[in-house]
């Protein structure tokens, strides 16, 4: 999966977390751009991340994901890691 | 190697079916107008949902029903505060949801995590402004226990301050109160003899589990138990360290569909929206094998197959919730003859004829049969779970009779009773002496049924019955009850007011107030308490009855005569010239619209509630002529 394809799935996932079809995320998009990416959705961002994906992000990378690149980023890395 | 996926246990709505045209649904939400847009909405949660569909069905109930919908299409709003010393938020929309899959409308209300006795002391709250109908108590363990090494806390005290909690919202808010079970996240120190190390803070957990329940059983506080789910989902899948590391997260996020759901049923309960009765298919379902081809000795049940046995376990199952007040029906296509064989012929059935209340076997389409099967029950189709092994007819009463309970039976019969009790319809929450009662009266009504059949003139079969009115005034033993029904008589009830325990309690001991509690008993049992009259006496000698209902499982039997029978002695008795009588219409009495009249009272006209008013006046009337015989208890 390239990080275009990972972007797509990832604005799929966004869309149907806050039933808002009108999100479009880019690789800068933040938590301030996307109406109620507050800091308790972000848990719920990330669990729904994981399950879409079907990968398991350690406590400490959690903490680093500032923007969607960070994600798409993570993302790429766990598949690789799977993948091996 | 990858390690283990969290993910791979997943806590799911095993009993709901998945959906694959539920997104297709869901885009149709609020294009139809407003009764149909909820119900779809209903339709919706009653899908297998996982978390993210939960979050999203949930905003958009939130969109399309920011406010309650409009009476009459869902029950009364519920306002439901969750008071937890962690993080509840991501569980809100489960909450709702779940509320929502029993058609009920849900505020919730979620304080600031471990604010929770500020929010009850401080009347300017934010709790105390939202006045909840309910309030879920949901403590973590290291809140209440202190960390792994913290010193050895007083349990019973522990128990004692929760207790005092409940009492607090309850003066406060008159509200229901449910205490969530404490989740044992601690690691095991011991092992499988942790209970020998004091102190050992996972054993504690289970030890204040069981405080919490006593003090819980006395005080008419109904439990949360996690225990069972935890049980079958693995801890992991329901408390992840990382959760709550990062967010104070007690419950997980995949969990939260399933929370939501036990909370929801338990609020259901609560108002007496708990299902009543298990309707049985046959065929593959109560054993395998198709009766009407492969004949007695050629159907699968009993010992010696595996598939035989489970056949075996599901019947055992439902036979047990008989003994616990759910009454049980069969509907099954198939000859009637056919379909009663192997309950009077198989030796290895477990449930027999008498364990069915309603027994319907015909070619007819099952929809219609389960709608014939409440009114012959006298309960609502919303009542109604249908087991069925044949995914064809649960689609088509799902479709039908969208307000049945159809549980997702899973192709293994081994895993049938598992389904069902998973599905929580018939969530309890006490025992009455009715619900031990209940299955034997059916069987009795059976029997009656029987003789009806075989007497030849209606005046033979009322005389054979050898009915016994018994009656009493009201008094404390019987107040529970008394008030219990008053409160869920819809249908023969002339003025279906509704009262309070205080005030039903007022009336004991009322020189000028009537109340009788009547029990009706016959040759095949005892019926229960099957009317209850109130009436007030005033000082022109009129008696005018504030409350006149009545069971309907006993009508055609002469007990609306033998009541009036007994309102007249009792009158007469109290010094009163004339009854009053009004009737006051409801969408569900119309039933008893002209009982004033059938009796002989005479018209006085309209009464101030939009009914109509009626009068007998008591010098000269003459008791009805009825093979009753009446005694006071």
């Amino acid at each position: 999966m390239d990080r275009q394809e990972i972007l797509l799935k990832l604005t799929d996932l966004f869309r149907e977390i806050f039933d808002d079809s009108s999100i479009v995320l880019t690789e800068a998009t933040t938590a301030e751009d996307v109406y109620g990416w507050d800091s308790l959705n972000h848990v719920a961002i990330v669990v729904q991340t994981e399950r879409r994906f079907g990968v398991k992000f350690q406590t400490s990378e959690i903490e680093e994901l500032k923007n969607v690149g960070d994600f798409i980023l993570l993302i790429e890395k766990k598949l690789k890691e799977k993948a091996a | 190697m990858a390690e283990p996926l969290v993910n791979d246990y997943s806590p799911v709505l095993s009993w709901l079916p998945p959906s694959a045209d539920w997104n297709d649904r869901f885009r149709l939400l609020g294009e139809t107008a407003e009764e149909d847009t909820w119900r779809a909405l209903v339709g919706l949660a009653n899908s297998r949902l996982d978390s993210l569909a939960t979050m999203r069905l949930d905003r958009r109930r939130g969109k399309l029903f920011p406010a309650a919908p409009s009476t009459g299409l869902s029950a009364k709003p519920l306002r439901l505060a969750v008071l937890s010393s962690s993080t509840a938020d991501h569980l809100l929309a489960s909450l709702r949801v779940g509320a929502l899959r029993r058609n009920m409308w849900a505020d919730v209300h979620v304080g600031d995590y471990g604010q929770y006795r500020r929010e009850i002391m401080d009347p300017s709250s934010g709790l105390h402004q939202f006045k909840p109908t309910a309030v879920l108590f949901a403590f973590d363990a290291p809140h209440l226990l202190g960390g792994l090494n913290a010193d050895a806390p007083d349990l019973d005290a522990i128990a004692d301050d929760i207790a005092q909690l409940w009492d607090q919202v309850r003066a406060a808010f008159g509200c229901s109160v449910i205490q969530q079970s404490i989740l044992g996240t601690y690691p095991s120190q011991f092992g499988s003899n942790e209970h020998r190390l004091p102190n050992s803070k996972s054993h504690l957990v289970r030890k204040l589990n069981l405080l919490l329940r006593e003090r819980a059983d006395a005080g008419g506080v109904d439990m949360l138990d996690l225990d069972p789910w935890v049980a079958r989902d693995g801890m992991r899948a329901w408390y992840d360290p990382m959760l709550w590391l990062k967010a104070k997260q007690e419950v997980h996020h995949i969990a939260a569909p399933l929370y939501g759901d036990l909370v929801a049923r338990l609020l259901a309960a609560q108002l007496g929206r708990s299902f009543k009765c298990l309707v049985l298919d046959l065929d593959n379902t109560l054993w395998g094998g198709v009766i009407g081809d492969d004949g007695l000795e050629g159907i699968v049940l009993g010992q010696g197959s595996p598939r035989g046995e489970a056949h075996i376990a599901f019947q055992q199952y439902a036979q047990s919730l008989t003994r616990r007040g759910i009454i049980l029906a069969v509907c099954s296509k198939n000859d009637m003859a056919n379909a009663l064989e192997p309950f009077e012929k198989h030796p290895e059935m477990v449930l027999k004829r008498d364990d069915i209340a309603c027994f319907v076997a015909n070619w007819q389409d099952k929809a219609g049969n389960l709608r014939s099967i409440a009114q012959q029950l006298n309960i609502g189709t919303d009542a109604l779970v249908f087991a069925d092994d044949n995914p064809a007819e649960r689609e088509i009463v799902r479709q039908n009779l969208p307000e049945v309970a159809v549980p997702e039976l899973p192709e293994d019969p081994g895993l049938y009773a598992a389904c069902v009790a998973e599905g929580g319809y018939f969530e309890g929450l006490r025992l009455t002496d009715e619900d031990l009662e209940r299955a034997r009266q059916y069987q009795d009504n059976l029997k009656r049924e029987t003789l009806k059949a075989s007497a030849t003139d209606i005046e033979g079969y009322l005389r054979s019955l050898e009915m016994q009115m018994r009656w009493r005034p009201f008094d404390k033993v019987g107040l529970a009850r008394i008030v219990q029904l008053i409160n869920k008589t819809n249908q023969f009830n002339l003025t279906t007011r509704r009262i309070t325990d205080e005030a039903a309690g007022a009336l004991i001991g009322d020189p000028r107030a009537l109340t009788l509690q009547i029990r009706l008993v016959d040759r095949f049992g005892d019926n229960g308490i099957i009317a209850i009259v109130t009436g007030k006496l005033d000082d022109a000698g009129d008696l005018t009855i504030d409350t006149w209902l009545m069971s309907c499982r006993v009508l055609g039997r002469q007990a609306e005569e033998a009541t009036l029978n007994l309102i007249v002695a009792e009158a007469r008795r109290m010094g009163a010239r004339r009854l009053i009588g009004d009737y006051i219409p409801t969408a569900k009495n119309g039933m008893v619209k002209e009982h004033y009249p059938r009796l002989g009272f005479a018209p006085l006209g309209d009464n101030a509630e939009g009914g109509t008013r009626w009068e007998l006046p008591l010098d000269g009337a003459e008791a009805k002529p009825t093979f009753i015989t009446l005694t006071q208890e």
